[in-house]
């Protein structure tokens, strides 16, 4: 479909994509700046909380010079900002660890626990979202319609909780703690992230299949439906051939906006089954106000977001036919 | 009043009644729960922990032998009572910065919608995750932890409305009659919005409640003593392997609590549309 686009439409579509882009890095510094004046408004401060009560004020004073914290705000905020940017988000200071080391021992389980819950979710979210809409105002539809509607409303750890519940206590097909290890075997990994990747999934499903169903029907409204519908067309064919071509990208964008429910659900399941992720680092550092461990994580899971946001306006600034048109 | 609020309840359909009655069962608890518990909240009453079902506890014993039933009726109060109250703070904050962005002109409107949408670009969790290593998690921060990070989801959806109505012709002849800023805000573009931020606020309430319980399942939320839902999830968690009902109890009375609200918005969107 758009094979037709003639090469000022292109244009146009390239310059609102630069456009988009360069807006979700304004954005992406705003939100550094935000984090990091929070982190700031911490009462007491770093070299205290590193030391404890019993650190006499010369302590806390050689200490706080060597963080750098008797520095004023706007110095120690340019350096952490072209710290996160060249990959060196500073020291961890309960690890004693630099955070980047930390992170990426952290981050690839996480992007493929991510991966994986989307490789699940997707195909099962499409099936329920394509086949409540086709079945619109159907028995079908209304009971997947309640199902998917309550399921959005369920905190998290219910879903993690009953899971371990049925798989873990009384079936024991399931370790209820997501062992990983790096030498482990495919199998081995996928046994032991299956919960974790199970109640991912069961969160974002719920969620995308909304969203698809919405984008589906929003193109049987339109009246090219109407007519192959007088033409005769069968239903499958309909889906298939008519409405699916032209729901793609309104599908694909809300695919982007539900895989951000990946990222708060992690926070909770990760540390549910105590899977080595970003997720429950993050928890963990919020538990040992580990600021600069935290600063870092906020700003990955942020920079996420705002990814799957610009991937989520892309398509559909590539979906509009006006922009073709031109 | 009660008549007619009967008959609007008759009109809802199946599933807006079953959600109107959850909500109405759990504000009922909310407020008069702790006064039919039977058993102080932080008393050990019981022998054994994770007890069955029985006549002195209807409900079991927890994972300290306290009775369940007790502190299911107080944490409802803290879920709903907080959730209730930061849904409020944010609604109300997030719908006076919109009025104020839609009759200030663009030198408001701009710098406090990019504000805005700086906040909205983190999400929920992870700023509230953020304030609560900041600042800690006493029961009035928690409150405004929960508001400050629902705030810019409700100005977006309130400044959408206000800046459409603000071009609508008895606004525009308002503001030739002369009428102050504050007369147009409140008097002729608020009235006008009020339906939609309700179902708004119903929404807003079901997101920190799953916020708030699930920032009390991690143990940042809501501290010991005291004990919302989330806190009974995670305090009675070793009992699961036995299933036992001190876990499932809280669970599932947020997952009714949050279904109920969403059943009812849902069913309220479908009748007007």
């Amino acid at each position: 479909m758009a094979g037709a686009s003639s090469s000022s439409g292109v244009k146009a579509a390239l310059s609102l994509i630069a456009k988009r882009f360069a807006s979700s890095l304004l954005t992406l510094f705003l939100v550094s700046l935000v984090v990091f004046t929070i982190a700031q408004l911490l009462p007491g401060d770093a070299a205290q909380e590193a030391l404890g009560q019993s650190a006499t004020a010369e302590q806390v004073q050689a200490l706080r010079h060597e963080m750098g914290l008797d520095r004023p705000a706007h110095e120690r905020y340019a350096s952490w900002l072209s710290g996160m940017v060249s990959g060196d988000p500073g020291q961890s200071l309960v690890a004693n660890l630099p955070v980047s080391e930390v992170i990426s021992s952290r981050l690839p389980n996480s992007l493929l626990l991510a991966a994986l819950s989307a490789l699940v979710a997707v195909p099962v979210a499409l099936a329920i979202g394509i086949g409540s809409a086709m079945n619109r105002g159907g028995k079908l539809d209304r009971a997947l319609n309640i199902s998917t509607l309550s399921m959005v409303a369920v905190p998290e750890f219910l879903v993690a909780t009953l899971a371990v519940l049925i798989f873990s206590v009384k079936l024991r097909w399931l370790p209820s703690i997501a062992l990983v290890a790096d030498d482990m075997s495919w199998g081995d990994y996928l046994r032991g992230a299956a919960m974790p990747i199970l109640c991912l999934s069961i969160v974002v499903i719920a969620q995308m299949a909304r969203m698809t169903r919405a984008a589906v029907i929003d193109q049987m409204d339109r009246p090219y439906v109407e007519m192959a519908v007088l033409k005769g067309v069968a239903p499958v064919r309909m889906v298939l051939r008519h409405i699916m071509p032209n729901a793609v990208a309104p599908i694909v964008n809300a695919m982007a906006l539900s895989l951000s429910y990946l990222l708060g659900g992690a926070i909770i399941v990760e540390t549910i089954f105590n899977y080595p992720g970003l997720a429950s680092l993050m928890v963990n550092a919020v538990t040992s106000r580990d600021m600069p461990l935290l600063q870092a994580c906020a700003m990955i899971f942020c920079a996420a977001y705002l990814i799957l946001m610009l991937i989520a306006d892309v398509t559909a600034i590539l979906a509009n036919p006006r922009l073709r048109a031109q | 009043m009660t008549a007619s609020s009967l008959r609007w309840a008759k009109a809802l359909p199946l599933s807006a009644k079953i959600g109107l009655a959850f909500v109405l069962f759990w504000l009922t608890v909310a407020v008069v729960g702790p006064m039919l518990a039977p058993y102080p909240v932080g008393a050990f009453v019981a022998y054994d922990v994770f007890d069955g079902v029985s006549a002195q506890h209807w409900l079991g014993s927890d994972y300290l032998g306290r009775d369940v039933l007790s502190r299911l009726l107080s944490g409802a109060r803290y879920t709903v009572g907080l959730a209730a109250a930061a849904a409020l703070l944010a609604s109300a904050t997030g719908t006076a910065l919109a009025l104020t962005a839609a009759v200030g002109g663009p030198k408001v409107d701009e710098p406090l919608s990019r504000f805005m949408d700086t906040l909205i670009s983190i999400p929920s969790k992870i700023l509230s995750l953020v304030l609560v290593a900041a600042f800690g998690s006493s029961l009035p921060l928690l409150l405004l932890i929960a508001a400050v990070t629902y705030v810019p989801g409700n100005y977006r959806i309130a400044r959408a409305l206000a800046v459409n109505l603000a071009q609508m012709d008895y606004v525009q002849v308002a503001r030739a009659r002369g009428e102050g800023r504050i007369h147009l805000a409140l008097r002729e573009i608020l009235p006008n919005m009020i339906h939609p931020l309700l179902a708004d606020f119903g929404l807003r309430f079901v997101f920190i409640v799953l916020l708030l319980s699930g920032l009390s399942f991690l143990g940042l939320g809501v501290q010991p003593p005291d004990a919302d839902l989330g806190s009974l999830v995670r305090e009675n968690i070793s009992g699961l392997g036995e299933g036992a009902l001190a876990i499932l109890m809280p669970a599932v009375a947020i997952a009714t609590l949050t279904v109920g609200v969403n059943l009812l918005i849902d069913g309220l969107k479908g009748k007007r549309a």
